[in-house]
């Protein structure tokens, strides 16, 4: 066996082992590390395909930065895991035939060379080309006004978290002496009268 | 020559798995000289704090207390490691792991000089921000395997602290990739000896840290705030302030503390290659070396420990408030101001 396949079938059984691990895991906290896990190992799969690129973007963007955001979320949600589990059963068939449904387009796509979908094979490029180059050219050429556009939504959505959670100005606390000076007690402070009253 | 002789030697006895044996001892040779230097960073930095105290520093053990350093290795190991009851024990165990391996595995694409690189990967600037993000992971797993509101409060205020200063520094080296036009650490490097006064033989005066002078000072404080030293030293304040690595104990609580020295060695590193110029020599007439790169790595550790010794800590606001609100800022309008003077007639990085 070569060496490139063991490392394909190596890489592949840890990431349909953590992948697995995801949703059996009953603590919350470890399917998230196994999500990363999975993340980490597909990005070593990408990168037997020679894309470098979106391997180790997968890596930074994935791993580095929208996990860790999760897991801050688990890790302080007071998640109960049975309760979770409850309506198991009931929304089965409904996953079921989702799941089914994106086995059926996977096999398609996988099995593209059978079924006579690909127009050519993918060509091996050189060690020495670079994969950030030729994807920078495409994306600022031929598909700049996508990107543009994928950048204006990606701008909208932070727009939108923090319009989301703004509460206004805070009140400020802080005090003005000049206006301090002028306090008196009888302005802070009222003495209740009260007549004593007979026991019972 | 002798290297030549010894890889036929390797060969003759390894045979097919010769490439794999020949990278270990690379791999053996970077990391054995950087835990040696990770020991001695610790001695050096309670000798220099020492006499900027007027005091003397570690002196008992060993000569000018040089052994210092391994007799403190040797306490670590010596002592128990501690598991709290009712911490995730697989958690607890490997947090360290985490924040320790990605520190050496980025040192897989650094450049010593022009051919001395273990792995030559067009995009190596780009793994190395990959690789250390993933340190974070050390400190929001510890402080929540450790069972305790104290580590875990702490946890997620150095975890957030690091991840605030990780976009400024990200920003500052899309400003470094855009001049050098390469994710190559080499090509960075190579793109930092050309220029006006390079040709007149004032080498350092063309390294980007003159012309990227605000994106140079921003990298230097992120970096500090990155790897959680004095003065955003949030994640332990001895005295004053819990941090993630409350429960940990003897060599787990070590891995953390190598973890942040080889942090330091590895952006001061990277402070020396994309800013400082890396192996070349700043002026004209001595010759480029490893002992330049050394030397400015070793200049930038000493700027680390030398803060440390000046400045007060940081309010942890504060420090929120220079990342986002500062540095993201700054970074975004000198992108711009660097785009459009690389478009301008007074490029100076053709």
């Amino acid at each position: 066996m070569e060496f490139k396949t063991f490392v394909f079938y190596f890489l592949s059984a840890i990431l349909v082992f953590a992948s697995l691990r995801v949703v059996t895991s009953r603590n919350p906290v470890h399917a998230a590390l196994f999500l990363v896990l999975a993340f980490f190992t597909a990005s070593g799969v990408w990168m037997l395909l020679q894309a470098e690129f979106l391997a180790i973007s997968l890596v930074l963007v994935y791993v580095g930065a929208v996990m860790v955001l999760f897991l801050f979320v688990v890790m302080m949600l007071d998640i109960n895991i049975d309760r979770l589990r409850e309506g198991f059963w009931s929304y089965l068939p409904l996953g079921s035939i989702i799941a089914l449904l994106m086995v059926a387009e996977m096999s398609l796509v996988l099995g593209g060379n059978y079924f006579d979908l690909f127009e050519k094979s993918v060509s091996q490029t050189a060690a020495s080309d670079s994969n950030v180059k030729a994807i920078g050219r495409l994306m600022f050429t031929d598909y700049v006004y996508p990107f543009e556009l994928a950048s204006v939504v990606l701008l909208v959505g932070i727009v939108a978290a923090i319009a989301l959670t703004y509460r206004g100005k805070k009140e400020n606390k802080a005090v003005s002496p000049s206006q301090q000076v002028f306090v008196k007690a009888k302005d802070r402070l009222r003495v209740l009268q009260m007549p004593a009253e007979k026991r019972d | 020559m002798m290297i030549d002789s010894l890889q036929q030697l390797l060969q003759g006895i390894f045979g097919s798995v010769f490439p794999l044996v020949w990278t270990l001892l690379k791999i053996v040779l970077i990391i054995a000289p950087l835990l040696l230097g990770v020991a001695y960073l610790t001695f050096w930095e309670r000798k220099v704090i020492g006499w900027m105290q007027v005091r003397i520093g570690p002196n008992r053990v060993g000569p000018w207390g040089l052994i210092q350093p391994i007799a403190d290795g040797v306490k670590l190991l010596m002592k128990e490691v501690v598991i709290p009851t009712g911490s995730d024990k697989g958690v607890f165990l490997i947090a360290p792991m985490f924040a320790f391996a990605p520190a050496l595995a980025a040192w897989a694409v650094i450049p010593f000089n022009d051919t001395l690189v273990l792995a030559n990967v067009n995009a190596s600037l780009l793994y190395i921000m990959a690789i250390t993000s993933i340190g974070v992971y050390g400190i929001i797993l510890s402080g929540w395997a450790s069972n305790s509101k104290y580590a875990f409060l702490g946890g997620m205020r150095s975890a957030a602290q690091m991840i605030s200063y990780e976009v400024a520094m990200g920003l500052a080296l899309v400003v470094v990739l855009m001049v050098s036009n390469s994710l190559n650490l080499g090509d960075i490097v190579k793109s930092q000896g050309q220029g006006m006064f390079a040709d007149k033989g004032l080498g350092f005066l063309s390294w980007n840290w003159l012309p990227l002078l605000p994106m140079f000072a921003v990298y230097l404080i992120s970096i500090v705030a990155e790897t959680n030293r004095a003065p955003f030293d949030m994640a332990e304040g001895e005295s004053e302030i819990v941090g993630f690595h409350v429960e940990y104990s003897g060599m787990a609580f070590a891995v953390f503390f190598l973890a942040e020295y080889a942090n330091m060695i590895l952006v001061s590193a990277l402070t020396a290659l994309l800013f400082l110029g890396g192996w070349l020599s700043p002026v004209g007439f001595l010759p480029d070396s490893l002992f330049w790169l050394f030397a400015k790595i070793s200049a930038v550790l000493f700027f680390f420990l030398w803060i440390r010794a000046t400045f007060p800590r940081y309010r942890y606001d504060q420090i929120m408030r220079l990342g986002w609100k500062v540095f993201i800022p700054l970074c975004l309008i000198w992108l711009v101001v660097v785009g459009c003077w690389m478009m301008s007639p007074l490029n100076i990085w053709k």
